[in-house]
């Protein structure tokens, strides 16, 4: 990654994200007028729809905790040097694994116990989905990328089958299992503050939003600051030292691998046993691809992804109830947001760092004492 | 009547082969020059829906493909922008125009017709010309060859032939033509063809546009043959089997035209079998049709591991070129 000029720390990080955020928002303003609409209405209507009202914020909040996980997914991948498209199909699998362990267990186990278990299946699953294109990158030398799209496919046609030949109930025409039943559903988070006596609006937010905070602060602690972390990272920022120096890349691969699908699996967690306490086909609904863009946003940082995914929680909270307040409001125009963000942050980032670093150079030219002031 | 199962399956082959092999060889073109394109998908479901909306609004067919190119062209420019000229990340660039594609169309579509993200039905007078109707109808009356090629190969949409011939063309240019060996030198050794004094960024522009025209083409296909209008999302993955496609051909057009007809042949095999019921010698019950949809995608990996030949990628990639000074 090598940027022509180089920019102080404070404006590559946090300014040059919030530039191609910007970027991105005014190209779909413009969409919107070409549509017809008022892209102020529409943004003061968004922001009111995703945290207007306890019912909105928790809304945001079920929507950025299934974006954590992505999101944390893309990244680590990303500091182990590999691009992880697969958390579709990582998530597919942490689902499926869940879902088979309630759909076996439900009557036998009591939630205590069958909850965790639910939780460590599932990450188990999409480990060892992600693993398969790990190791296939490390060993045989197969591009991840492509590997982690086909996994996508691959995951998607064996859970279709699954669904429609094994689990599915005799007589339910849509391609999903039977209820679990009460043992296998994570407590929502309106139980959870009635239990101290907080009244809170019913809403799919659950346990899994606490769960995403402990992995954010996980993956902090597991990359800066311990052994196995820093073995990830060099092999991710430079293989050869890494190799000089004794860590095995191939190893890091697949654990990096490994890793960000048990992450990416955890969105099974936060749907199948979470919301809709069965097994389902399309629960995942592009939450991979836009880990993405939550990864990107969030420039591959734990705190980073937690304000990304707040952000595009809240996008597709808003947009939701856009789609009812606006006649002829999609939510499609989150997508092509989040694509644009894509478009911006990820593949032209490197549009607007020189053009950046242009502006602040001249600032410090022109205010040489406030800029040594501000550099300090 | 054997003949007309054969006849038909090959006929539907052929019609699910060919918007594949069109994006396949939009993707060996700019695989070749070194850039990576994901964004297929996009580009095919962009285009498409441009030559719908312009066909249901013009009601001229020229208009339509005239309106496609201009999008394809328009996004593989922007495409060589961002990963050739300012050296972005080629993976990152096709999730962005796949991803904005996916959610535009469906915003344009509902703004401009009213009815949920969908085209109106196109008018004939927009549809692309079938070929060889006439022969086909007269052959079927010949036994067993004359059936199967009557049904088979006959009477399908000009594109299909188009497509077809383009594999030769992309052949011809790649392999017998200066250009097509400065293209592969691009893929392989960008600055050995810039020490040659040829532009790196010139062939690899001109690698993306071949590109965009090939995936207007294949998006004209969706809906000026295959569909009688456009439906949100009906590309529905085949950017990417395309994609799988050309790398089970191993970058080589006609390696892409026979991947892509064995994966059109799962997918028209695996539609029939559906709901069939498996012979008693392989266990009975119903024919896992999930199997074969999936085998494309498993077949390539297997490829791409190693397991099954070599697939050798070209050398530069995914590798933006930067000029040394």
């Amino acid at each position: 990654m090598s940027r022509p000029v180089e920019l102080p720390r404070w404006l590559d990080l946090v300014v040059l994200p919030l530039v191609n955020l910007a970027m991105a928002f005014a190209v779909s303003a413009v969409v919107l007028v070409a549509v017809g609409q008022d892209p102020v209405k529409v943004l003061a209507l968004l922001v009111k729809g995703a945290f207007g009202s306890r019912a909105g914020i928790s809304y945001t909040l079920y929507y950025a905790t299934t974006f954590v996980f992505t999101g944390l997914a893309v990244a680590v991948a990303f500091h182990g040097g590999l691009f992880n498209i697969g958390g579709e199909g990582q998530a597919m699998m942490g689902g499926l694994g869940a879902g088979l362990v309630a759909l076996g267990l439900a009557h036998t186990l009591p939630a205590w116990l069958l909850l965790p278990l639910m939780v460590l299946v599932a990450i188990v699953f999409g480990m060892a989905w992600a693993a398969v294109p790990g190791v296939l990158q490390a060993w045989r030398g197969s591009h991840i990328v492509i590997t982690t799209i086909m996994f996508n496919f691959i995951a998607s046609a064996l859970l279709i089958y699954l669904l429609v030949n094994v689990i599915k109930e005799p007589g339910n025409m849509t391609p999903e299992s039977r209820a679990f039943g009460p043992a296998a559903q994570l407590p929502g988070l309106h139980e959870m503050l009635g239990w101290v006596g907080l009244d809170w609006p019913r809403t799919p937010l659950n346990f899994s939003v606490l769960l995403a905070v402990a992995a954010a602060g996980g993956v902090y602690l597991l990359l800066w600051r311990s052994q196995p972390g820093y073995a990830l990272r060099t092999v991710g920022h430079a293989p050869d030292a890494a190799h000089y120096a004794g860590i095995r890349p191939q190893v890091q691969i697949v654990r990096a691998m490994a890793l960000s699908g048990g992450l990416a699996a955890l969105v099974g967690i936060n749907e199948i046993a979470g919301v809709h306490n069965r097994l389902m086909a399309d629960f995942v609904a592009g939450a991979g691809f836009t880990g993405i863009a939550v990864s990107l946003i969030g420039r591959n940082h734990p705190l980073g992804i937690v304000l990304a995914a707040l952000l595009f929680g809240a996008l597709y909270q808003g947009g939701a109830e856009l789609a009812f307040e606006i006649q002829g409001f999609s939510r499609d125009m989150v997508f092509t947001l989040q694509g644009l963000i894509v478009l911006f942050a990820g593949a032209m980032s490197q549009v607007a760092a020189p053009w950046l670093a242009r502006a602040w150079q001249a600032l410090r030219r022109r205010f040489p004492a406030v800029m040594e002031h501000g550099h300090g | 009547m054997d003949e007309v199962l054969v006849g038909t399956l090959l006929a539907s082959t052929l019609r699910v082969a060919t918007p594949l092999i069109l994006c396949a060889l939009a993707s060996t073109l700019s695989e070749r020059a070194g850039v990576i394109d994901l964004g297929l998908e996009g580009k095919m479901l962009a285009t498409a829906f441009a030559a719908a909306s312009v066909a249901a609004l013009s009601g001229s067919l020229l208009l339509a493909i005239g309106a496609a190119i201009a999008v394809g062209l328009a996004l593989s420019m922007l495409h060589g922008f961002a990963c050739v000229s300012h050296r972005g990340d080629q993976v990152v660039m096709g999730m962005a125009i796949t991803m904005t594609a996916a959610g535009l169309t469906v915003v344009l579509g509902i703004a401009w017709f009213q009815q949920g993200g969908q085209t109106p039905p196109l008018p004939d007078a927009v549809r692309l010309d079938l070929w060889f109707t006439d022969l086909g109808l007269a052959l079927r009356n010949v036994p067993w060859l004359g059936t199967i090629v009557g049904i088979g190969l006959l009477g399908h949409s000009v594109l299909v032939y188009g497509a077809l011939a383009l594999v030769a063309v992309i052949w011809w240019l790649l392999y017998r033509t200066r250009l097509g060996l400065r293209l592969r030198a691009t893929g392989e050794n960008p600055a050995m063809v810039d020490a040659a004094g040829v532009s790196v960024f010139g062939l690899r522009y001109l690698a993306l546009a071949g590109n965009g025209v090939l995936c207007a083409l294949a998006g004209c296909y969706l809906v000026l043959a295959q569909n009688p209008q456009f439906i949100p999302h009906m590309t529905a993955g085949r950017g990417y089997m395309a994609l799988a496609a050309m790398i089970f051909g191993k970058w080589h057009p006609v390696g892409a035209l026979l991947a892509c007809l064995l994966f059109g042949f799962l997918d028209a095999v695996a539609i029939r079998l559906q709901g069939a019921i498996l012979p008693a010698v392989l266990g009975g019950g119903a024919v896992p049709v999930q199997a074969i949809q999936a085998l494309p995608y498993v077949l390539t990996v297997v490829l791409l591991a190693g397991f099954i030949g070599h697939a050798y990628a070209p050398r530069a990639l995914g590798v933006a070129y930067v000029k040394e000074r």
